[in-house]
């Protein structure tokens, strides 16, 4: 029933974009967000658009997954396209009763829907990509500088490590919650927004009791087991970075570089 | 009745990660029979029973509830889960009312009854799990893992079900519990006739109640029979990591050295009258 989020999932394959060091995504992703906001025609998009095909592409994941995660987002989406379209002003393009459509409206509805479609492809190669345990690993690497100014990284990136291994977990959990009032006649679907809002609380209770109950059993667990934060942990596979990864980011800069600079110098 | 019509179901058909979960499966499934559904862990009986109310629909195959085919277009599926009633394993993770009575009147309370109806069929329910009265107006997280069971298996029977499903009822209760729970659903099935279909991976468990087995294995059927004959197969059960009761094993045991005993019993108690039996015959 809800299968369809896929951000935070991971796609089992073997692929030179899996074998990639978690650093070397998280970082090239972090740019080709940047390079996302940088670029202000559509020379730029369409080679954003292209690196993004290509990365696709090179991580085996089927291109449908990336899709079904936009479902998620559809209604910003919509939000947005709707509010630029109507309420930007400019040179009118298209104008009945009292609505008007600008050039800059249409202009400014496309560039944002690009951004974000994008922006969600971009970061879904990485995670469906990258186990969570890997990117948390690599997290924890680049953020070590932190540690000098007293943020308590490793903490800080267990529970963002915690969270994400949570999140398949509670979907399962709300299926089969879901499932089992449906089996005793609860509909979800029907009925104005109050009504689906209250048809949401046989769902809900139950999901926050399972969740806590959840985190009360690891916490047990990882005491039973001593653990007791970051100091002198050290990891049974190290990150290293191998040749791959270096022109990974050297494969990054260059499509930074040329991306700004076509950006600049043809403007479309 | 329900019939299931070469049952396929395949898990993200069509995807990288598809995988068969149901393989041509046919069953028939009349009214007032205690049936116990048994398999290995992903043998693929948690996707059968899902199918049997209409919460999965199968990649092929048909099912027909009373004659409809509870796919087709306009059918009620409301209704169809009101008749087939589905506890699942760990039902009691499903409870959120702010007490038990008033938790158990949610599956009627959804079937749009009235009030009076509502609140009778919650307190028949709950006598027919054994909840004590006392019990009502608590809130259902304070009970007891076995007493939370019994209320949200309450809380399916509320909406009177023609056939009761219940998956792995008995599942992290202790030997106390599993015995009272099991008890239960025996002494319901014989009160009120209706259909109970008891999904478990322990054939023991099991063997004490029901009058006809389907055993699963790698989403198939592999015996659909009485359990006296799927447990005659105790060596073929073992090679798909199943076992007959302990019972059976040890009546077989003596009859292959030359005791005439009868290799239906299952319970201590005719087990000892069969060998005693088989005693006096021998010696005179």
């Amino acid at each position: 029933m809800i299968k369809d989020i896929t951000l935070g999932q991971y796609y089992q394959t073997d692929s030179i974009i899996h074998r990639l060091d978690p650093r070397v995504k998280l970082v090239a992703t972090v740019f080709f967000i940047i390079s996302l906001f940088v670029v202000r025609g559509f020379t730029g998009f369409i080679l954003a658009g292209l690196f993004l095909v290509f990365a696709i592409k090179l991580s085996k994941v089927p291109f449908k997954f990336m899709v079904r995660g936009m479902k998620a987002i559809i209604f910003l989406l919509l939000f947005a396209v709707v509010f630029n379209l109507f309420l930007t002003p400019g040179e009118p393009a298209v104008s009945f009763w009292k609505i008007t459509i600008t050039w800059e409206g249409i202009r400014l509805a496309l560039t944002l829907t690009t951004r974000l479609i994008m922006l969600i492809m971009g970061s879904s190669v990485m995670t469906l990509t990258t186990t969570p345990n890997n990117l948390t690993d690599g997290m924890e690497k680049l953020m070590k500088p932190l540690g000098y100014i007293k943020v308590p990284v490793h903490e800080v990136v267990m529970m963002m490590s915690i969270a994400l291994r949570f999140i398949p977990i509670l979907f399962k959990e709300t299926d089969k919650i879901m499932k089992a009032q449906i089996a005793r006649g609860a509909d979800f679907e029907s009925g104005n927004l109050i009504k689906k809002a209250k048809s949401l609380v046989p769902l809900l209770v139950p999901l926050f009791i399972s969740a806590f109950r959840r985190a009360n059993d690891l916490a047990m667990a990882m005491e039973a087991r001593c653990y007791r934060g970051g100091d002198h942990r050290t990891k049974m596979k190290p990150l290293v970075y191998k040749t791959r990864d270096r022109f990974a980011y050297l494969g990054m800069l260059i499509y930074l570089i040329i991306t700004i600079f076509a950006d600049r110098m043809i403007p479309l | 009745m329900l019939i299931l019509d070469h049952l396929t179901h395949i898990y993200d058909h069509g995807t990288a990660m598809a995988s068969t979960a149901l393989d041509d499966i046919s069953l028939v499934i009349p009214p007032g029979q205690f049936i116990g559904l048994i398999g290995h862990t992903g043998s693929g009986k948690s996707t059968l029973v899902q199918h049997l109310n209409g919460l999965l629909k199968p990649t092929s195959g048909n099912i027909y509830f009373n004659g409809a085919d509870i796919h087709d277009d306009g059918y009620d599926k409301k209704h169809l889960r009101s008749k087939v009633g589905l506890v699942f394993q760990y039902p009691e993770h499903q409870l959120f009312e702010i007490d038990v009575f008033t938790d158990v009147c949610f599956g009627p309370k959804n079937l749009g009854l009235d009030k009076r109806e509502i609140e009778l069929r919650a307190y028949t329910a709950l006598k027919q799990v054994g909840i004590d009265d006392e019990y009502f107006y608590q809130s259902p997280f304070e009970l007891s893992g076995g007493q939370k069971r019994r209320v949200a298996i309450a809380g399916v029977l509320a909406m009177k079900p023609e056939i009761l499903i219940l998956d792995e009822p008995t599942a992290g209760l202790d030997p106390r519990g599993r015995d009272e729970i099991l008890g239960q659903i025996a002494l319901l099935k014989a009160e009120t006739g209706i259909t109970v279909i008891l999904v478990s991976h322990s054939m023991e468990e099991v063997a004490k109640y029901v009058e006809r087995i389907i055993v699963m294995n790698k989403n198939k059927i592999a015996y659909d029979d009485s359990p006296a004959k799927v447990f005659a197969e105790y060596k073929k059960l073992e090679e798909i990591g199943l076992s007959a009761p302990p019972m059976t094993y040890i009546m077989y045991a003596l009859k292959e050295k030359g005791l005439a005993v009868d290799t239906k019993a299952l319970t201590v108690e005719t087990a000892r009258d069969s060998i005693l039996m088989a005693l006096k015959i021998g010696n005179p």
